[in-house]
């Protein structure tokens, strides 16, 4: 018989990845897919009207309770966009281009500040400068100066740009370690002095990893919902806290609403990503650098007036976490804490107390959902790169999904989607939601792209033939998969599945549409601790927050070894 | 380690073709390729020698003809099944694991007793000169040395044949020369039939027992280097294994014996295996050329003086360049730019085609 009957360049063993990819498509058209087409349906429906309609869009755009929310939310995510360029930028220079003391200190810090849920630091805030925060009383009783207040878009800017500038940060140094000397060397040969150089050389060749910086900045803002849940203060509402509020207001009915402002995020999101991926794909420099930028060696002083900004934003920047942990070994009365009287463990006795069940749930869900992460993330990653087919693209569009749809409009979709699946024969309503399956569910298709995409860049720069070698001396391909591609791709799957773990355990808003007495975990538990002023415990749990992800990014440097890109 | 000359497999090719799309990258190519020989596969990248060695390792599909292994045929057998030792161009060494556990992976694979794979992996890498790296991480092993260990781990696991794509390309140039009489030299010690890939027409004719040159899919030439090089069936073979100087020509012929005619200033009697009357193209390599008092006129434009030879381009009449090299031996001084010289050659040792075909006439 003559050969030739099978398209792929490689035969044999093509009837196992053809299931797999039927599996993962299976997984996102289920849990992805088909609740998202759900709410957009739901955003055309209404209670008041028959049939497809645009009453839920237009009653959005005229009234003021809603519309206001929209321009709250650009503004609340276009600010600290800004804010965290001027701040990322030059921070990246300074750690890539000087011999700052304690440079990894610094980076270790930055990245910890960047990982822990960004309420807490509007919580920590809210201690600090809130109406009846320390410094806040400190400066009334001491200066008689009222402070202005942190509630509000102010305080929303100042908490997401002190949170997510890392992101720049991490971006930009990245890039500026890759940009070959002599490419400055031949800017300042023509004639360029040092800030000249910077601001025609060395910003433009970094410009994509700026854009993709304040891209995740941009997103992090608009689809966060603890922040502005905390600081709202007043009249201050954004679109994840009125899809909230809006679905809590309309639980019974379809939550039509709530769908449409998700719609409206959405789309939003996905404008932003196109225009900065057209603007990018115009102005790409791909670089490999040769030869690595000069870092300056500076001494005494001038070392000590480089290292200062560094150390002061960061610090800043890194007070929160500091803060909570405090805070919570501090006695409270009420609803304040009480500096004077000394300290105490009864926050954490009373976590032993009754709130066992969250901490059991966040980091239950959190393992059970990084288990299937770890698989599907290998499996996943592994189809992109070897085995793209037609089918490939489309994957790398799912992947880019959890971006586009903010944690809360996910919680939407599927309560939407899953609240109502049937009956049982004794009558009794089949759903999904308030099950910890959901709340699993919803932690793996958000955060799996972390593995993916760190897994595919490692299985990217590793040679196939190393596997065709494997193949060769005798071993089945489906063995040398688990034998030589699993093991070599096991760092960069690792590493991702690390900052996985870590954002399944910070993830609230996603968490705090689907949870239930039963299934609320730290970041749920904490979060209503703290709205309903039960600060001790809210630091407690959050603490307890801020201690796994630091002891979690500290085993993630260890696997990683400087390998793997955090963001 | 056994003499394995009886083991070694001829491996048979029969009009084998590999399309992607529309595209041909292997077309129609038949080869007879007998147990224990050397066989290289030379040619232009992008010429289907890679595709066609990867066919036959069973990494790409057969889309048509028969791979077969002595009588019997591989086209859907399974890569790991087909027993055959490959060495890649990146070495594809496994980097988690240390020299001894490379080598023995393919035996350990086999099943092959414990207290066997030692003993068998000692002997290996002492045949390619690394048992003292036993123990070391590929990370800690140079480029020649990584090469060594993928060769002792191809050859370790006893194949009936051994595959090697481009095995010495990434090395620089004096480890090449070494290392391919390391492998020359392993092979004839071993007598495992060899398919051998490379785009080095050098390295091609030191190695080889015979040499399929490709192009565009196509076999330009199947023969012993020493054929390949005299006897270039064709001006793409002439010019790609050596450098030859093409100079078009008239041709009469009688009793295979034709008269060449060039730009009818000069013309010769030489030897041809078939009659021929028409425009036809004469091929011949600068060493074969020489100056003389009589031949094709020209003028000298360049000379490079190179040691044991001096090579010079020679402006012709009409205009076009020919290089000759002229032995430091044969003569007692280097001639001048601008000089007017005469080129001859012996009619025997040239080739002469067909213009429009360009199909051979000379012997």
């Amino acid at each position: 018989m003559l050969g030739g009957n099978k398209k792929s360049g490689t035969p044999f063993y093509t009837d196992f990845w053809f299931w797999v990819k039927i599996i993962i498509f299976a997984v996102f058209l289920i849990f992805l897919v088909y609740p998202f087409s759900t709410l957009v349906i739901n955003s055309f429906r209404s209670t008041k009207a028959d049939g497809f309609t645009m009453y839920n869009f237009s009653r959005f755009f005229q009234k003021k309770y809603y519309y206001s929310a929209l321009s709250n939310s650009l503004q609340m995510s276009l600010i600290p966009t800004i804010l965290s360029v001027l701040i990322g930028v030059p921070m990246a220079y300074l750690m890539t281009r000087f011999n700052i003391a304690g440079k990894t200190f610094w980076h270790v810090l930055i990245i910890l500040s960047l990982m822990c849920p960004p309420f807490l630091g509007a919580y920590s805030w809210i201690i600090l400068f809130g109406n009846a925060g320390i410094i806040t009383q400190w400066f009334t009783s001491t200066f008689g100066i009222t402070i202005p207040s942190i509630y509000g878009l102010g305080g929303c800017c100042a908490v997401f740009t002190l949170k997510l500038f890392p992101y720049v940060y991490l971006y930009v140094s990245g890039a500026m370690g890759s940009i070959d000397r002599s490419v400055e060397e031949c800017a300042e040969n023509l004639g360029s002095g040092k800030l000249r150089r910077m601001l025609t050389v060395t910003v433009p060749v970094v410009m994509p990893s700026i854009a993709a910086g304040a891209l995740m900045v941009f997103m992090t803002a608009l689809a966060d919902f603890g922040t502005p849940g905390i600081l709202a203060g007043g009249n201050f509402r954004t679109l994840p806290v009125l899809i909230y509020n809006e679905y809590l207001s309309e639980t019974g009915g379809n939550a039509n609403l709530a769908s449409a402002i998700s719609m409206i995020i959405v789309v939003i999101s996905l404008l932003i990503l196109f225009l900065q991926k057209w603007w990018v794909a115009r102005k790409n420099y791909q670089m490999s650098a040769l030869r690595p930028p000069a870092i300056a060696e500076y001494h005494g002083v001038k070392r000590f007036l480089i290292t200062l900004p560094v150390a002061i934003v960061t610090l800043i920047a890194f007070l929160p976490q500091a803060v909570v942990v405090f805070c919570s070994f501090v006695k409270t009365n009420y609803s304040n804490f009480v500096f004077s009287e000394g300290f105490t463990l009864e926050h954490y006795a009373e976590l032993g107390r009754s709130l066992t069940t969250n901490i059991r749930n966040s980091f239950v869900f959190s393992t059970v959902a990084i288990l299937f992460i770890l698989v599907l993330g290998i499996l996943m990653s592994y189809v992109i790169v070897r085995r793209r087919g037609k089918t490939g693209g489309a994957l790398d569009m799912l992947m880019m999904a959890p971006y586009v749809i903010p944690g809360s409009v996910l919680g939407l979709c599927y309560i939407v989607a899953f609240n109502n699946l049937g009956r049982t024969a004794d009558g009794t309503v089949i759903r999904l939601t308030g099950t910890a399956s959901i709340i699993i569910i919803s932690m793996i298709i958000r955060k799996m792209p972390y593995t993916v995409r760190s897994g595919s860049a490692f299985l990217m720069q590793m040679d196939p033939s190393i596997e065709e070698a494997s193949i060769n001396l005798g071993v089945s391909p489906m063995k040398t998969f688990a034998k030589v591609t699993v093991r070599m791709m096991l760092p960069g799957v690792l590493s991702g599945a690390i900052i996985s773990w870590v954002t399944c355990i910070n993830e609230l808003s996603t968490s705090i549409m689907l949870y239930t007495g039963k299934t609320a975990t730290i970041t749920v538990a904490s979060y209503t601790a703290i709205v309903r002023n039960s600060v001790g415990t809210g630091a407690a749990l959050a603490s307890i927050l801020t201690l796994t992800s630091g002891a979690l990014l500290l085993i993630f440097f260890k696997v990683s070894k400087g390998k793997v890109s955090i963001v | 380690m056994s003499q394995q000359t009886n083991k070694s497999q001829a491996v048979i090719i029969r009009n084998a073709v590999k399309r992607y799309g529309d595209f041909q990258a292997v077309n129609n190519i038949s080869l007879d390729i007998k147990p224990g020989e050397f066989f290289t596969l030379l040619g232009p990248s992008g010429c289907g020698k890679t595709t066609l060695l990867r066919m036959i390792a069973g990494f790409n599909t057969v889309d048509g003809g028969e791979i077969c292994f002595d009588d019997k045929v591989i086209n859907n057998v399974a890569a790991h099944k087909r027993d055959i030792g490959m060495v890649f161009q990146n070495y594809a060494i496994f980097p988690h694991l240390n020299v001894t556990e490379n080598v023995a992976y393919g035996l350990k694979a086999r099943k092959v007793p414990n207290a066997e794979i030692g003993p068998r992996v000692q002997e290996a890498l002492k045949m390619v000169q690394i048992d003292h790296l036993a123990t070391r991480k590929p990370n800690e092993l140079s480029g020649g040395q990584q090469q060594r260990v993928a060769l002792a781990r191809a050859f370790v696991i006893e194949p009936s044949v051994l595959l090697m794509d481009e095995p010495l390309s990434n090395l620089d140039a004096k480890l090449r020369v070494q290392m391919r009489t390391t492998i020359k030299k392993l092979q004839q010690r071993l007598g495992i039939t060899t398919i051998y890939v490379t785009h080095d027409q050098e390295e091609a004719l030191a190695i080889s027992d015979r040499i399929a040159v490709m192009k565009e899919g196509n076999i330009m030439q199947v023969g012993a280097p020493e054929e390949i090089y005299r006897k270039p069936a064709n001006p793409f073979v002439a010019n790609f294994i050596g450098v030859s100087n093409f100079i078009d020509c008239r041709v009469t012929s009688a009793n295979k014996t034709a008269t060449v005619e060039i730009e009818g200033k000069y013309s010769f009697k030489m030897p041809v295996r078939q009659e021929f009357n028409g425009d036809a193209i004469l091929s011949a390599r600068p060493e074969q050329l020489f100056l003389s008092d009589h031949g094709i006129a020209g003028t000298i434009t360049l000379a490079l003086f190179l040691g044991d030879f001096v090579q010079y381009e020679i402006k012709l009449e009409n205009d076009q360049i020919i290089e000759l090299n002229e032995y430091t031996k044969d003569t007692d001084s280097t001639r001048s730019v601008g000089e007017k010289v005469f080129i001859d050659f012996n009619p025997r040792q040239v080739s002469l085609y067909k213009k429009s075909s360009e199909e051979v006439i000379s012997c």
